[in-house]
């Protein structure tokens, strides 16, 4: 099989969003069925599907610009780890629910700014996905705020756990408001979002929460980046061999 | 010679009865999970055009990104009027504008009050007014912003005690 990749530069812009989505939407589904409450697993259910939805969107439509043979598909289930362009922060393994509410919440703020902002791409499909998608990360962002708050101003126990979530998490923010080349090219053409713009907003509703949360806002220290190029950290690829696995050994399968 | 342009009473005559037969079959498909409201009510359906060689195109838009109804929505559009007799349907989705809970009709949204559903308030209130279906209490609480489907969340009335859905204004 030859390599899965786009060779269209919108293509290759549009992928690297589904990827964030569907990497997340993975590791939300891996947690169904563990959380606190009842009413969590629908929530955390309801998020799979918002992100792996938007994500089959964007694949389809990078699929159709790149006029590649490729489907949507062929993007998610046959791209190896190093083919993959997604932040390294939405693939980061949980040992628990502050894990995933801490993942979550970082990235959701970056999310809300990012749809909003790529709304108005000169790509109205592009446009189209990113309307719709805000709307669901204002959800996502309100319902992953308030389990910081109610965990980091809950118990001692509580609080210190959500607390080492964020902290180790905190130096995969950066990445979010890196730019590349191709970043640059897509702003300068009206089809992308210069993300180092949404970095403002992100920190002011961060701040506002950590605070209300009781928690302390980690330094800035050491920051790691390399998703977008395709140099993941260790979890990537072992949940790619559990995602890909059916795919992989019987091609084309569906139900 | 390029070919006489038909007068316009003469495509109207032949398109017309067959468009209001496809509208009329799309009235049938419904929302899988709220089976009460169709696509129409439910503003899903965007448009509907026939071709002079019958074929219908019909466009609809996703309500949430990730709807698992819209695959089945997809295929009931299909089957409803390939069974009434049309038999090259195309069914195209539409990203934009985003689909919104400000074009539910009203009807729509009294059949989901009938149906003990909550129906969404305007997008523009701040706080949205949520009464309860059984005893139109204002007086209730939100369980859960995520419900059985994405569209909906759980509220319990304060009230009565009813748990039930709430329509997401969106």
């Amino acid at each position: 099989m030859t390599a899965v990749t786009t060779q269209n530069a919108l293509a290759t812009y549009v992928v690297r969003h589904a990827d964030d989505n569907v990497v997340l939407g993975q590791r939300l589904a891996e947690y169904i069925s563990r959380a606190p409450e009842l009413e969590e697993d629908l929530a955390i259910g309801n998020l799979t599907l918002d992100h792996i939805g938007v994500a089959d969107h964007l694949f389809t439509y990078a699929a159709k610009i790149d006029g590649c043979d490729l489907s949507g598909d062929d993007l998610v289930m046959f791209r190896s780890e190093r083919d993959y362009t997604n932040l390294l922060l939405v693939e980061q393994r949980h040992d628990g629910f502050d894990d995933l509410i801490a993942r979550q919440f970082l990235f959701d703020a970056y999310q809300l700014p990012f749809w909003e902002a790529l709304s108005a791409s000169n790509d109205e499909t592009i446009a189209g996905i990113a309307q719709r998608a805000a709307k669901e990360a204002r959800y996502h962002l309100r319902h992953s705020s308030m389990w910081m708050v109610r965990l980091g101003d809950g118990t001692p126990e509580s609080h210190t756990r959500i607390q080492a979530s964020i902290d180790r998490l905190w130096r995969f923010t950066s990445e979010m408001f890196e730019t590349d080349a191709l970043d640059r090219e897509m702003v300068e053409s009206g089809l992308g979002v210069d993300t180092s713009t949404l970095r403002e907003t992100w920190e002011s509703s961060v701040d506002a929460v950590l605070e209300e949360a009781t928690l302390t806002r980690p330094q800035d220290s050491f920051q790691t980046s390399g998703g977008r190029s395709g140099m993941h950290t260790e979890y990537l690829g072992p949940m790619l061999a559990e995602m890909q696995w059916l795919q992989r050994s019987q091609p084309g399968m569906s139900w | 010679m390029a070919p006489a342009i038909p007068a316009g009473d003469v495509v109207v005559i032949t398109k017309t009865p067959k468009l209001k037969h496809a509208r009329g079959l799309l009235e049938r498909v419904v929302d899988p999970d709220l089976p009460f409201l169709s696509i129409r009510d439910i503003a899903i359906l965007r448009n509907v055009e026939v071709s002079e060689e019958g074929t219908v195109t019909v466009t609809i838009t996703p309500t949430y990104s990730g709807c698992p109804a819209m695959e089945t929505i997809r295929s009931d559009i299909r089957a409803a009027l390939v069974e009434g007799g049309f038999h090259s349907v195309d069914v195209e989705t539409v990203y934009s504008p985003a689909w919104t809970t400000e074009w539910m009709s009203d009807d729509a949204k009294r059949k989901l009050a009938e149906n003990h559903i909550a129906p969404p308030d305007s997008v523009l209130a701040i706080v949205p007014e949520v009464l309860c279906p059984l005893c139109s209490s204002d007086d209730i609480r939100t369980v859960s912003e995520f419900g059985s489907t994405a569209c909906k969340s759980i509220m319990v009335c304060t009230q009565c005690g009813e748990p039930f859905d709430y329509f997401k204004a969106i």
